[in-house]
């Protein structure tokens, strides 16, 4: 939890645009408590987690949308439904991730 | 997030001091909290969930808030900078526990055996008098020498942390609880005491150790050591 703040940070200084998702609903059995984080730069580099890797892609590819136009964001997933390319979670659960930018 | 609040939320985790951050997930806004000093409704909702150590939604005058708390590392002090800390140093520091060890015999705690570990050479009564053990704290006393762990034991018995282990065959532990018995320390205290310190995995190698050891740390950690199985190891 703690290096994803260090990451934002650190690709900040560097000069990066950066955005955080943050799990801020849980239902039934998610993978990862409320709270948890990740951290992605604008080249889709990221660190830390909102689930066990089933709906990251998804966030990252909302968070580099949210640091192009700056707007928040609040992305739901529930249990994926087998069809190609849905984005859900195996584990039956539900979850509520929000992503904001890091403003300068 | 402000930028701001980014770089003030990495310092107050690097000074080792709780925040919260309130969050209006509709709009945007957010408020940093210090749950030790912020006395407002808002600010005692924050201190709830820093000691729970739990972020959630709450909703204080009309108003939704989701409060995500920081909370400073974990702090695990290893007493006898033996074999079994070695391991126990890495996997802990991965666990998300600030390490330290303490042991007074130089020639076992150097910073060869323990590269990036802060090491104390004082006595355990000293070193935690000067570093005191706290809510987020866990002590394991490894030395296997009275001399050396009953002063860590008894500093960890007068503190507040969560944990307390005792390495130690099952004799070794009772010997151990009638010494603290004669310091004045009641059954109930001394229950604090895990020992045969760590879950009945079968470990054998310093490291397996390790690993029962920071598994019966979680355990008590995250469920106050509720479904803990009953099977002591017994390990020398």
């Amino acid at each position: 939890m703690d290096d994803v703040l260090a990451a934002a940070r650190d690709w900040l200084e560097r000069g990066h645009r950066v955005a955080i998702g943050t799990v801020v609903k849980t239902w039934g059995s998610s993978p990862r408590p409320a709270g948890s984080q990740i951290a992605v730069r604008d080249d889709g580099a990221f660190a830390g987690s909102v689930s066990g890797g089933c709906v990251e892609g998804a966030v990252i590819e909302e968070a580099k949308a949210v640091m192009r136009d700056g707007r928040l964001r609040k992305l739901e997933f529930g249990v994926s439904d087998e069809q190609a390319w849905s984005v859900g979670l195996a584990c039956g659960g539900r979850i509520e991730v929000f992503v904001e930018p890091v403003m300068a | 997030m402000k930028r701001e609040t980014l770089v003030a939320l990495d310092e107050a985790r690097r000074n080792g001091r709780a925040v919260v951050r309130a969050l209006n997930t509709s709009s945007g806004e957010e408020r940093l909290v210090d749950p030790a000093t912020d006395t407002s409704p808002l600010g005692q909702e924050a201190a709830k969930a820093a000691r729970a150590d739990q972020s959630g939604t709450a909703e204080i005058e009309g108003r939704h808030w989701f409060l995500r708390v920081y909370n400073p590392p974990l702090d695990l002090a290893i007493v006898g900078a033996v074999h079994i800390a070695q391991p126990l140093c890495e996997i802990a520091k991965l666990a998300g526990y600030g390490v330290r060890v303490i042991d007074p015999r130089t020639a076992f705690a150097t910073p060869e055996r323990f590269p990036d570990v802060p090491i104390s050479h004082d006595w355990p009564d000293a070193a935690l008098a000067t570093a005191p053990l706290g809510l987020r704290s866990a002590l394991v006393a490894l030395t296997h020498d009275p001399k050396v762990d009953d002063p860590a034991l008894t500093a960890a018995l007068n503190s507040q942390c969560f944990y307390i282990g005792a390495l130690g065959s099952k004799r070794t532990h009772a010997a151990r609880r009638e010494r603290l018995t004669q310091h004045g320390f009641s059954a109930v205290e001394i229950d604090r005491i895990h020992g045969p310190v760590g879950l009945a995995i079968g470990a054998r190698s310093p490291a397996e150790i390790a690993i029962a050891i920071l598994a019966e740390i979680t355990l008590q950690l995250r469920t106050g050591g509720a479904s803990e199985p009953s099977a002591a190891r017994a390990t020398a």
